[in-house]
């Protein structure tokens, strides 16, 4: 087991591109991304424009930045059904913050504010679930089920389930924004995914994390600080659901605490294993989360630009999922 | 004591140490918190608030049976609650043709996709929470599918509904009967037949079961099989309790049904559980919403249904954490 990791890092090629590239053709997603890519120009009305990229874009990034997180977590040997909850418990109390009596007197600060606290909380349930999990040792599917539960709970308690609309421009920049003609939230989610898949080829924490993933008894008794670690890791997920539910709600210019991240941790599951992390942990390809949610996008976008049930999508992303996986094995065990 | 005395003789409760304390705590919570109940709200032990109460959780009970067979064989069924909704909609289509048709079709949808989820899991040997959870979007697109995104009026003029709102003997709800022979059926097959067994054993180690000459897949494939159908059932209940099939209806039961049978003491690494235990667990959850509307009724103070998932996956913190070092200790003596 211990062997196998150091060659798995030797084998890592040297610059981040080189890796992302490598990644990429191990698991065969950039293929199906092409292949996508091709069928859509072929057969779909109008899809060489910049309209449909952008809206392509919007739709993504929540799924992706969600997904970066999950496959932290899939690589540390678990799972975190919480995020969807996580999403709303963040979209929830950032209004609540912003459209307060304090921050009507001072715009800047209660923004500020807004933001930090709802994504504090968001990474604090994260090392709730973190702590539960490498203190306890709860196994992550009963640990992340609590929030699951009552996260959304939580959320739907402190506005009594009703919507807070807003009418925060500089809120909703997030959401709606762009920068150079590029969604806001587009530009977040790069930068966020190139700097944790950065931290994780540069640091000591990306290779205790695979360390823990790969084989947690070993990785421990190498000194390896596992329950450090994997707080940090579900803390992390934590703060990027709540980021992705800034977004959501920045995007509606409401905060719904029923409808925000329901689901998600599916979308997130599945875009995080199309993107080729092993359930078996020890990997971690952060930007094949990225492609892995863009596939899933542009599979429900086709389906639905050429008319196609909404309903059918579902069906096929199962179908998605469980091929996917499939291939991942059929090649490991090569 | 007396009460503890009482349980330890309770069937299927002596097996495991482990198992039958659970029990004993979940049984003891169980009736401090009915006379609590009893004591406070006037018609909590009505015959008109027992049995609506029963009936309602039959749904719950009869997937969390289900769930607990797959979980003692250290797998899990993510896609009961989509089986659930997809059941009620075929059922609301065939509704005309009686009851008499419409159970066995309900119970077969749920025979046919707990087949394809064995199917995936022991011959294309991926996890059962990927292929249950494919199974989890697949089942609920084709619910969409089948019922054109919208709920599906069951008939009136034919017998369909008198299964869900009918009563045996004018006394007790076909729900509640219903359950209680699939209870029966499930307690028999895990205490006095070898099918139950092969899965404590399968759930203990599946290497050493093998190696043993165990027939592993079937067992398997019973298992799957057994949650499909009675998540089947259960769409039945709904469809025939509520008139309509509701594409929609059953999110997050597979949660629930989880947390039910963890209530009850069953491990999530498989090899031991109880059938009787699951039950307590699920009635058990099933009451914290009962006495919240209790409450709400007495007027003193008004929780809004929204508490009920705070409370619920508080009281699943408190179960798992006693559970946790109760396991945690053990391991540290052995």
């Amino acid at each position: 087991m211990n062997t196998s990791i150091l060659e798995e890092q030797r084998k890592v090629p040297r610059t981040l591109s080189a890796r992302a590239l490598s990644q990429v053709k191990n698991n065969g997603a950039l293929w199906a991304f092409f292949l996508l890519l091709l069928i859509n120009i072929l057969i779909t009305p109008n899809f060489l424009q910049i309209q449909t990229l952008y809206v392509n874009l919007t739709q993504v990034a929540t799924v992706a930045i969600v997904a970066i997180g999950m496959t932290l977590v899939i690589a540390s040997g678990g799972i975190d059904l919480s995020v969807g909850a996580l999403m709303a418990l963040a979209g929830t109390i950032a209004p609540m913050i912003f459209l307060s009596d304090f921050a009507a007197s001072s715009p800047a600060l209660g923004l500020f504010l807004a933001i930090v606290v709802a994504i504090s909380a968001a990474g604090l349930a994260g090392l709730f679930n973190g702590y539960l999990i490498s203190v306890y040792k709860i196994q992550p599917i009963i640990a992340t089920l609590i929030l699951f539960i009552s996260g959304r709970g939580i959320a739907q308690v402190l506005t009594n389930g009703e919507l807070q609309t807003f009418d925060n421009p500089s809120f909703e920049f997030i959401g709606t924004g762009r920068i150079f003609g590029i969604p806001v939230q587009a530009i977040i989610t790069m930068v966020l995914a190139l700097s944790i898949a950065w931290v994780l080829k540069r640091s000591i924490y990306g290779r205790f994390l695979l360390a823990v993933g790969g084989n947690e008894k070993a990785a421990e008794l190498a000194g390896v600080p596992a329950k450090k670690v994997k707080m940090i890791t579900y803390m992390v997920c934590g703060l990027l659901a709540g980021i992705a539910g800034l977004i959501t709600t920045a995007i509606n210019s409401a905060s719904d605490a029923n409808q925000t991240g329901q689901l998600m941790e599916l979308d997130a599951i599945s875009a995080a294993i199309v993107g080729g992390v092993l359930l078996t942990g020890g990997k971690a390809p952060i930007l094949g989360a990225v492609l892995g949610a863009a596939i899933i996008q542009l599979v429900g976008y086709t389906l639905l630009a050429n008319g196609v049930h909404d309903a059918v999508a579902m069906v096929a992303k199962a179908i998605i999922i469980i091929v996917a996986v499939y291939l991942q094995q059929v090649k490991g065990a090569k | 004591m007396n009460i503890l005395s009482m349980v330890s003789n309770l069937p299927g409760m002596k097996r495991k140490a482990h198992s039958s304390r659970q029990a004993e705590g979940v049984l003891v919570a169980l009736v401090v918190i009915t006379l609590f109940a009893s004591l406070r709200y006037d018609a909590f032990l009505s015959e008109y608030n027992i049995m609506t109460f029963l009936a309602y959780n039959s749904m719950f009970i009869l997937i969390g049976l289900g769930m607990c067979f797959v979980i003692m064989t250290g797998g899990i069924d993510l896609s009961v609650g989509s089986v659930v909704a997809l059941s009620s909609v075929v059922v609301a289509k065939v509704s005309e043709y009686g009851i008499e048709v419409a159970l066995p079709v309900g119970i077969l949808v749920g025979v046919t996709t707990g087949a394809i989820n064995a199917f995936v899991i022991t011959r294309l040997k991926i996890v059962p929470f990927i292929a249950t959870l494919a199974m989890m979007l697949g089942a609920r697109g084709m619910a969409l599918v089948i019922s054109g995104n919208q709920s599906v009026d069951v008939s009136w003029e034919s017998n369909f509904t008198q299964f869900g709102l009918g009563k045996m003997f004018d006394f007790i709800p076909w729900p509640v009967v219903a359950m209680l022979v699939a209870f029966a059926f499930c307690w028999l097959l895990l205490e006095k037949f070898a099918f139950g067994r092969h899965v404590l054993a399968i759930g203990g180690n599946e290497e050493a079961s093998k190696l043993m000459g165990l027939e592993v897949n079937r067992t398997l494939f019973g298992v799957y099989v057994l949650s499909g159908a009675l998540a089947g059932l259960s769409g039945v209940m709904l469809a025939s309790g509520f008139g309509a099939g509701q594409p929609l209806e059953g999110l997050g039961w597979e949660l629930s049904a989880i947390a039910a049978v963890v209530v009850g003491g069953t491990l999530l690494t498989g090899g031991l559980g109880s059938i009787t235990s699951t039950l307590l667990g699920a009635i058990l959850l099933g009451l914290i919403f009962n006495i919240l509307n209790f409450e709400n009724g007495l007027g003193t103070i008004s929780f809004s249904a929204y508490w009920q998932s705070v409370i619920r996956g508080g009281f699943l913190l408190v179960v798992v954490i006693i559970q946790a070092k109760i396991m945690n200790r053990k391991k540290a003596h052995s």
